[in-house]
């Protein structure tokens, strides 16, 4: 940790979705069940750095960077930005924090009104937080879409009109419309092709460094992840087992869990075969955790301790934060 | 086998087309598929596109061919016109040589004979390519009832074999359950497992891994492979990932606007490509570059199916583009042994695994 103080904080967040009981369940008056999907998160970011996230599908990734945005109203543990806690506001004060922190989509078909053109979504997202007066508005969304490397007929355009690319600079500069601090990319890039996604991503770090802008990138693509961010969190069943440098955890991974997820990246080299073999198993349900280490049941180094108890992110040295019982004989 | 056909109409004795004429395969032992000057249209007459257009490639006996390239450009039709699944959409033309018979003449009830039985594919959503309503058992027996003259108990018995290798634990026990009862991951060993029922000599992968994480996608693609070298099956595999072609095949096929703009080994192809749009690909990749650096990137977009340019469809976006390029299309010739290239302007470049 530095000294400084972070500009996000999460404490111990926790989100839990009801399930839809069967009618069964109902008839019998059993208790309702959960999905656990987030379980205790500790994570800050710093201003400035690139958070990258990382897990399987169904480990809370998703539900993570929508509960930072607040669409998913809070439940456990709280949020800390620039040290006011989140949930505690006045409704000016939450929208100021909208305005704040704000989130990309992953599907860039679906995160677009199609029934408003580019101009009209911009206008709209300017006019909401009052970031300019109306008369000024047509030149910022030129500046914008300057910005984002769109010409500037796009305005009168709609989504249909656009490729997947375009579609997802069209949702960066809607985001930075309202002058973040923060964005949350929830799969920005996973819909679009290598060489368009190489664009976007270019303009994303672009952008950050122009504007100072701080970035959660919550992604399954492992390369990329690598390439965009400060600093690592490889999320498994709703807890993180590993938080670090991007260098040091995609390069001497510790946790048995992250050491097989970042390898199981298939390499362009193809006489890079990885070392370490496959995981076996899949990912438990998320309606019952397995008890300790959520881990334990598909990991190869686990003992009595990992079934019984839960392991605590601590410090190593030479390493970040590690979330495992064995971190210290595996490190 | 029963199908062959007597017609040598479809020998070697043809030179329509540089592609084909020079075609690499045609000093070595036959392919297992030969595919020449293959084209496939959506719709008819006046208004009809151009899906792909004159792809010509061969697969050995188990080998593993990867056909890579961005979406739109016409990898899954090429794959889709071999079982004969497009022509309903529209006009396949060319040669399908399966066996010293063309498979773009068989009609449909002849089609499948070889569909599922010799040909076999897996498809990218194992979800929607299941039926939700048939257990899991009966979707694998059902296919062996087709192509096999096994009685039911031995059906039975197979089909649980097939589980099992497929790595599905207690596969007794889940030959009842329905595919909503498995994850992505097993249900896609569930497609993997009715394709192989017949134990066909090729097996046409669509993308097979993209919808799965990737720890599952190691464990598919190692079953793949595995059950290739077993059984000496020939794969043609279908992904936009280099990553995933770079681990598992042993020669790639570049495409790009309907068309192969590379084919070799996948060395060749990963550590020295040739054709500007195979290099820009690769070099998009964000491996190998230092953290945060900017990456490479193709400028423009692909082009769509209705505005293809009349040259070579690369051009727009190509840096070494002359004004050759824009007015006649390259055809892919053989530029050493194992290389076939279409580009005017071949380009040198090493990637950063070459040594």
């Amino acid at each position: 940790m530095t000294d400084t103080q972070p500009l996000l904080q999460v404490k111990n967040l926790t989100h839990h979705f009801k399930t839809n009981p069967p009618l069964v369940d109902l008839l019998l008056r059993r208790a309702p069940r959960f999905i656990k999907v987030l379980n205790g998160i500790d994570l800050h970011l710093e201003r400035g750095e690139t958070l990258g996230v990382v897990g399987e599908s169904g480990c809370g990734k998703s539900t993570l960077a929508r509960c930072l945005v607040g669409l998913y109203p809070p439940q456990g543990g709280e949020i800390l930005f620039d040290n006011q806690n989140v949930s505690h506001k006045t409704r000016a004060e939450q929208r100021d924090y909208n305005r704040r922190v704000q989130m990309m989509f992953q599907d860039p078909y679906s995160s677009l009104n199609p029934r408003m053109t580019v101009g009209q979504v911009l206008h709209e997202a300017l006019s909401v937080h009052k970031m300019r007066p109306e008369a000024e508005i047509p030149d910022r969304i030129d500046e914008l879409l300057d910005l984002v490397s769109l010409p500037r007929d796009a305005a009168g355009k709609l989504p249909h009109e656009f490729s997947g690319g375009q579609r997802q600079r069209v949702a960066i500069a809607r985001a930075l419309s309202v002058e973040p601090e923060i964005l949350i990319a929830d799969e920005l890039v996973s819909a679009l092709d290598v060489s368009v996604q190489a664009q976007v991503v270019n303009l994303l770090l672009d952008l950050q460094d122009r504007l100072g802008l701080t970035i959660l990138f919550v992604a399954h693509d492992l390369r990329l992840v690598r390439h965009v961010s400060h600093r690592v969190a490889v999320i498994y069943l709703g807890s993180i087992v590993e938080i670090g440098a991007s260098d040091s955890v995609f390069s001497s991974p510790v946790h048995p869990y992250s050491r097989a997820l970042l390898n199981a990246a298939p390499s362009i080299d193809p006489d890079h075969k990885t070392s370490i073999p496959p995981l076996s198993g899949e990912l438990p349900s998320p309606m019952n955790i397995p008890p300790g280490c959520a881990f334990h049941g598909r990991c190869p180094h686990a003992t009595e301790i990992c079934r019984q108890e839960k392991p605590l992110l601590k410090k190593f040295e030479g390493h970040g934060e590690i979330a495992c019982h064995h971190a210290a004989t595996l490190a | 086998m029963r199908h062959y056909s007597s017609d040598p109409a479809t020998g070697a004795g043809q030179t329509q087309n540089g592609a084909a004429a020079t075609d690499p395969e045609s000093a070595n032992p036959p392919g297992l598929l030969e595919v020449r000057n293959l084209s496939m249209s959506f719709g008819h007459g006046q208004s009809s596109l151009l899906a792909i257009d004159k792809v010509s490639f061969a697969v050995k006996p188990g080998e593993i061919l990867g056909l890579v390239g961005e979406s739109g450009s016409g990898k899954s039709i090429t794959l889709r016109s071999i079982l004969g699944l497009t022509k309903r959409y529209g006009q396949v033309e060319g040669e399908i040589l399966w066996k010293k018979q063309d498979l773009n003449t068989l009609t449909n009830r002849a089609l499948q004979k070889i569909r599922g039985r010799e040909i076999a594919m897996i498809f990218q959503e194992p979800m929607s390519s299941l039926n939700p309503l048939l257990t899991v058992g009966l979707q694998i027996t059902e296919n062996l009832k087709a192509h096999t003259k096994l009685d039911r108990t031995e059906r039975k018995k197979k089909a649980i074999e097939l589980l099992d290798l497929v790595g599905i634990p207690s596969a007794a026990a889940r030959l009842g359950d329905y595919p909503h009862q498995f994850s992505g991951g097993m249900r896609q060993r569930v497609m993997i497992a009715i394709a192989l029922a017949s134990e066909p000599e090729l097996l046409l992968a669509d993308e097979p891994t993209t919808a799965l994480d990737v720890t599952i996608q190691q464990q598919i693609l190692d079953l793949i492979l595995a059950l290739s070298r077993e059984m000496g099956m020939s794969v043609i595999m279908v992904t936009h990932d280099l990553g995933v072609a770079a681990q598992t095949c042993d020669r790639i096929a570049v495409m790009y606007g309907g068309r192969l703009v590379e084919v070799g080994p996948v060395r060749n192809i990963l550590r020295n490509p040739r054709h500007p749009y195979s290099i820009g690909l690769l070099r998009s990749v964000p491996e190998n570059v230092p953290p945060r650096s900017e990456l490479y990137s193709l400028p423009g977009i692909p082009p769509g199916l209705g505005n293809r340019p009349s040259g070579c469809c690369f051009a727009p976006r190509c840096l070494a583009a002359t004004p050759r390029c824009s007015e006649e299309k390259p055809d892919l010739l053989q530029t050493s042994e194992k290389v076939a290239l279409a580009c005017f302007n071949p380009q040198n470049f090493l990637s950063g695994n070459s040594q």
